[in-house]
């Protein structure tokens, strides 16, 4: 927000000591556009996860928030309620018993929200695609997912790589501010 | 010794081929049978391994491993049953570890344990129907909504 031309505000006359102005009106647009910026850093910075596991995925889950590979400095800490989350992170297979607490998990977090479907069997059923009476053939069919991992079981690094990629999705969101969504 | 105590109610012996040996024995016998095997002194089989169901197609049975700490020794019962009204007299008094299994057994393929103390579904949902390991179970569609 200098004097570039790309903002369209006329440069200071040469030789005029004084700070221009306050922009307003046209300008308008450059405000919210940092406003997206500072809020969605800051959601990316602070991606709070469900702790939450149902299956073998869910020790790769372990040991990525732990100190070897240490998901926190990624701003990813596990809290031990929907109601404080930010994200998912759907760690296993999903039967169709578990499917309704899936669900209502799911439902308790606030907005703004995201799911990382981890492993074959949140993708799609996995192992269990075929014949199987029980297992739920993909978290997709309950819930919204943003970032899908493959793997049987991914490596903690390909967990972080979806996180990362998580944060890059939220970076290009559009927010809407003072109105209702 | 079985078939002197219990006459008719023993079937047959299952010794070749199988490890530990079967005793076949009728549907309605099963509990006192079980019951003496746990108590004599010279059997004493006081754990109960496993107990679980078979479905044979024309016929189900229920399996049942049995071991004897203080003798280390080991025998299996069988009991088949016919696949419609299957019904067999639990034996969750002779050996608690048995309420589990026969619940088990009764959530997936349907065999129904009289007397038995709590006799609900254990790993499927309480309103699941139908019983899957049975060999002509049809999968549902759907449930609750989502696709199976
Ligand atoms: S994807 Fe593989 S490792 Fe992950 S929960 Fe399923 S079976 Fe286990």
């Amino acid at each position: 927000m200098s004097n570039d031309p790309a903002h369209g505000r006329p440069p200071a006359p040469p030789g005029h000591g004084a700070a221009p102005a306050p922009a307003v009106g046209p300008e308008a647009h450059v405000l919210v556009g940092n406003a997206d910026l500072f809020v969605n850093w800051s959601r990316k910075s602070s991606l709070w996860y469900l702790l939450f596991a149902t299956a073998c995925c869910g020790i790769e889950l372990m040991q990525a928030g732990a100190s070897r590979y240490d998901l926190d400095r990624f701003g990813a800490v596990f809290r031990a309620t929907p109601r404080q989350s930010d994200l998912m992170l759907v760690a296993g297979t999903i039967t169709h018993k578990m499917a309704d607490r899936v669900k209502r998990l799911y439902d308790q977090m606030p907005e703004p929200k995201y799911v990382i479907a981890m492993g074959s069997c949140a993708n799609t059923g996995g192992p269990f695609y075929k014949d199987s009476y029980c297992v739920v053939k993909g978290v997709d069919l309950l819930i919204p997912v943003d970032v899908y991992i493959p793997g049987c079981p991914p490596r903690p690094e390909a967990l972080i790589d979806g996180i990362l990629r998580l944060q890059k999705i939220i970076m290009k969101k559009k927010n809407v501010y003072g109105a209702k969504a | 010794m079985l078939k002197a105590r219990f006459g008719d109610a023993v079937v047959e012996l299952q010794s070749e081929g199988f490890s530990p040996a079967f005793v076949v024995v009728a549907p309605a016998a099963v509990r006192d049978v079980a019951r003496f095997l746990a108590d004599d002194p010279a059997l004493s089989f006081d754990s109960l391994m496993s107990l679980s169901g078979v479905d044979y197609k024309d016929r189900l049975a229920v399996a049942y491993h049995l071991h004897s700490l203080a003798h280390r020794h080991a025998v299996g019962l069988k009991a088949f049953l016919p696949t419609e009204s299957p019904e067999l007299p639990t034996v969750d008094d002779v050996w608690p570890a048995a309420n589990f299994h026969e619940r088990e057994a009764f959530d997936l393929f349907g065999i129904v344990f009289t007397g038995s103390k709590d006799l609900r579904r254990i790993l499927l949902p309480e309103d699941w129907e139908g019983h899957p390991l049975r060999k002509d179970y049809k999968y549902p569609d759907f449930y609750h909504g989502i696709k199976v």
